[in-house]
């Protein structure tokens, strides 16, 4: 099923007992349909339907490609600030929505949830409903843009979305530096992430233990910000540290919302920095990126589904797999893309049952 | 005293469980002073263990109840339901962690807003939310409300800073929900929850997130002969692509009375008053400050003032926050609206607004944080003259439906509560009301939470609206309405 209008997604809703909505379907693990599932392709409902830079507003459907949004924001010196990922392979707002991702820039001025300002979708009742609105500023009734991000379609069809965009930088410049132990990096990350310093991104890898920073403003100011950065580090003889500058540094970025690892599975891991230290002790080697000064992991895991379970649930950890599979040494169905601790409360289960009382978007009858 | 109060007595000693008359007029209404009505009881928990029993209380004897703070909401989201029960927070007031590396702090509902960033103050942090009542509001309000504050545009509502929360529902039933992350899995419940005003529970324990302080700031007050001029030149800083921290109007009414209250130097001669101040890494600011100089110095401002130093950054503010008590002095009573508009209508709103205070023969007095087109017309009547509270309201209700249809919101940070009920289906449909009802009963079958708020067909038995003056804290000082 492909709508190509609001009124096609309220037939289909209705016309079908158990739906999967999907965008770009780059996060497959989220949008591969399971046991009698329908999928409900939204790229027919694709475009802009209000933009004025002078608003910070934009308003488009749900299947908009993520490239289209940002090329049309680019024109006007804007962005979106959450810096979605996969944009190069074809998202779509509606599933960066749904599988509540953001990128390493949401370290300056926050995530999806923090710019998602309105909400149109279809309830598992079929009927289309908006919340939120269309200024940078509102408090009227519920809340319901927020809530839907990271529902996964299991809340409702999102049709419609509304977001709060900003000027984008008018330069930046990114500086990575090495360390030869994890501790150090983590020190610095915690004390440049407690200062008045402030950072575009703020991402640290692991193997080789190295922050990555990207500062952003006025052209003439980002020298003398760069030579605070050094001197805030403090020169240490031990580490190693690399510039970049202009279009090399664009693609940089470009290259690193790809999250493009090859083998294994991409899992979404939300945490805190106090709990990396040790969840480094038992993480095998591999690929993967702390962004956020540490609150959000994306985790390139090489075996079983159920092993990455076990260790995030003896961390206190939860996490959500977006695509990818085991290596193929070890075969596996997952049966849920949520791994770790489970989050089910009874507010949950009865908002759930609110918004979809025949479980048209969930699996379990 | 009945059998369920008799009940409630094992809960609380007498000095926290109020039920005289004398006791309960203090909570009799909160800073939306035209609404009033009479609580059967108060009770003001010391431990979330309390609010668990209280509200497991009220769920068996299908009493209504009303958690509240300070009582500063401008919406009537903290009236009382008459004849329910109000469950008091205040003393429920501790800081219970604050984590300088992780900059998050965790507090209890009744801890002062203003408190969380004195607390951060000494490790460089502080809380970003900043209504206008931080001094005496606190984080439970701000949580039900969603409150704002001059700094949406740029650092969002105090639900961009809320990590997570304990909260009793509406049946005694205890979830947590949010972490202490920046990030999640699955639906965002704790999104959903702040700013539902009440109606899906009390929250009894917040995790909050602390930002570092900016390093510098940079204060500009510009002086305009028109508002058109002033909003025209919101319109140009937004488009040179800065992003200035707040961005501030007042009108000619708002700067009288204002000079006349604390004497913050403002050019008396103004008819419009333009306050933008940029914030965060010196140089960066340094660097932005240059290209704001020339904005706001094509803008047909005839007088500019930098702050060169804290005191007359203070001193320019100081002028701004009293705006709103200073305004009220001019009048016995004043009403406060805060629809939204998208920025481009600023001026058009304004307009609209100048009409219609004209054919209502009443004063309007404009302060409003123009980076986010929140407007905070102050209406001015007289409660005792007949007929002029209800005139007020039908012009308040007529710039409400102004907003919606310039494509804004009927509010930007006070929240729907009593106020604006009748309003929600200017902005929302039937079924996307019914959609937020079915929600709420999902949580709450016998609407016992804040029964009566939000909804434009609430049930409850609450009070109409009467003249009643100001509110106690307002005449002590304590309060100013924004």
């Amino acid at each position: 099923m492909r709508p190509t209008s609001l009124t096609e997604v309220l037939e289909a809703v209705r016309a079908t007992p158990k739906l999967l909505p999907r965008g770009g379907g780059t996060k497959a693990a989220l949008s591969t349909p399971r046991e009698g599932q329908a999928v409900l392709d939204m790229t027919g409902l694709s475009g802009v339907l209000e933009y004025d830079p002078a608003e910070y507003v934009l308003v488009a459907l749900a299947g908009t490609p993520l490239a289209e949004v940002e090329a049309l924001l680019a024109r006007h010196g804007q962005y979106l600030p959450f810096d979605p990922p996969f944009v190069e392979q074809g998202a779509t707002l509606g599933g960066t929505v749904a599988a509540g991702l953001s990128g390493p820039m949401r370290q300056r001025y926050g995530g999806v949830r923090d710019f998602i300002l309105g909400v149109q979708f279809v309830d598992g009742e079929g009927n289309a409903v908006r919340g939120g609105g269309k200024v940078v500023k509102n408090a009227a009734g519920f809340d319901l843009p927020k809530l839907m991000v990271g529902s996964r379609g299991q809340l409702g069809v999102l049709v419609e979305l509304a977001f709060k965009v900003f000027p984008s930088p008018r330069a930046t410049a990114t500086f990575k530096v090495t360390f030869e132990r994890l501790e150090p990096a983590l020190e610095a990350m915690h004390e440049l992430a407690s200062s008045p310093l402030e950072f575009y991104a703020l991402d640290l890898e692991t193997n080789p233990a190295t922050l990555t920073l990207r500062l952003g403003g006025q052209p003439e100011a980002l020298p003398s910000r760069l030579e605070r950065l050094r001197a805030f580090l403090g020169h240490p003889p031990d580490t190693h540290t690399l510039l970049m500058e202009g279009e090399k540094e664009q693609g940089y970025w470009r290259f690193v919302g790809r999250l493009e690892w090859g083998h294994g599975y991409l899992v979404k891991v939300p945490l805190q920095p106090g709990k990396i230290a040790a969840l480094e002790r038992d993480l095998p080697p591999g690929i993967r990126r702390y962004v956020a000064a540490g609150n959000l992991l994306y985790l390139n895991w090489l075996d079983a589904a159920e092993k990455l379970d076990s260790l995030l649930k003896a961390h206190g950890l939860c996490g959500i797999v977006l695509r990818g599979d085991a290596y193929p040494a070890v075969k596996e169905t997952l049966k849920s893309p949520l791994l770790g601790i489970d989050l089910e409360h009874s507010f949950a289960r009865r908002v759930r049952a609110a918004l979809d009382p025949t479980r048209r978007f969930s699996l379990d009858p | 005293m009945n059998p369920a109060l008799s009940e409630l007595g094992r809960i609380y000693p007498p000095e926290r469980l109020l039920v005289q008359p004398g006791q309960l007029a203090p909570y009799e209404s909160d800073a939306l002073t035209a609404f009033r009505a009479r609580p059967l009881a108060v009770v003001l928990p010391e431990t979330a263990e309390e609010v668990v029993q209280t509200v497991a209380w009220c769920a068996r004897h299908k009493v209504p109840f009303v958690a509240r703070g300070s009582g500063t909401s401008l919406s009537g989201g903290s009236l009382p339901v008459e004849g329910g029960l109000v469950i008091g927070l205040n003393r429920m007031n501790r800081l219970l962690r604050l984590d300088p590396k992780e900059r998050v702090a965790v507090v209890q509902p009744g801890f002062i807003n203003l408190h969380v960033s004195n607390a951060a103050a000494p490790y460089g942090l502080y809380y970003a939310p900043d209504p206008s009542s931080q001094p005496v509001s606190t984080i439970g309000g701000n949580l039900a409300f969603n409150s704002g504050g001059a700094h949406c545009l740029k650092y969002g509502m105090t639900s961009n800073h809320v990590l997570g929360a304990k909260v009793v529902l509406p049946d005694a039933e205890v979830v947590e929900l949010g972490s202490q992350s920046l990030e999640a899995v699955g639906p965002d419940w704790l999104g959903l929850f702040v700013g539902s005003e009440g109606l899906m529970g009390i929250a009894v324990e917040v995790t909050l997130r602390l930002l570092p302080k900016p390093e510098k700031y940079h204060t500009v007050l510009a002086a305009y002969d028109s508002l058109e001029k002033a909003g025209n030149a919101v319109a140009a800083v937004v488009a040179s692509g800065l992003l200035p921290g707040a961005m501030e109007i007042m009108d000619h009414l708002a700067i009288e009375a204002a000079e006349a209250a604390v004497k913050a130097g403002y050019p008396m001669d103004a008819r419009a008053l333009l306050i933008v101040e940029l914030e965060g890494e010196a140089p960066e600011v340094e660097a932005e400050a240059r290209h704001l100089g020339e904005v706001i110095a094509a803008s047909g401002a005839y007088e500019v003032r930098v702050a060169r130093d804290a005191d007359e950054r203070a001193k320019i503010w100081k002028g701004r926050k009293a705006a709103f008590s200073a305004v009220g002095r001019l009048s016995p009573d004043y009403l406060v609206q805060d629809g939204v508009v998208p920025r481009s209508k600023l001026g058009q709103a304004l307009l609209e607004i100048e009409r219609l205070s004209q054919q209502y023969g009443l004063r309007v007095a404009n302060v409003f944080h123009a980076g986010d087109g929140n407007l905070h017309p102050l209406i001015l009547y007289d409660g005792k003259v007949g007929g002029q509270l209800e005139q007020a309201e039908a012009l308040a209700g007529e710039i409400l439906k102004l907003c919606v249809g310039l494509g804004g919101s009927i509010t930007g940070e006070h929240g729907v509560g009593m106020e604006k009920k009748a309003y929600m289906p200017a902005m929302f449909s039937e079924d996307d009301l019914a959609l937020m009802q079915r929600l709420r009963r999902a949580l709450d079958p016998d609407e016992l939470a804040n029964r009566g708020k939000m909804f434009p067909q609430g049930t409850a038995a609450t009070g109409a609206p009467r003249h009643s003056g100001p509110h106690p804290l307002e005449q002590a000082g304590l309060l100013s309405r924004e």
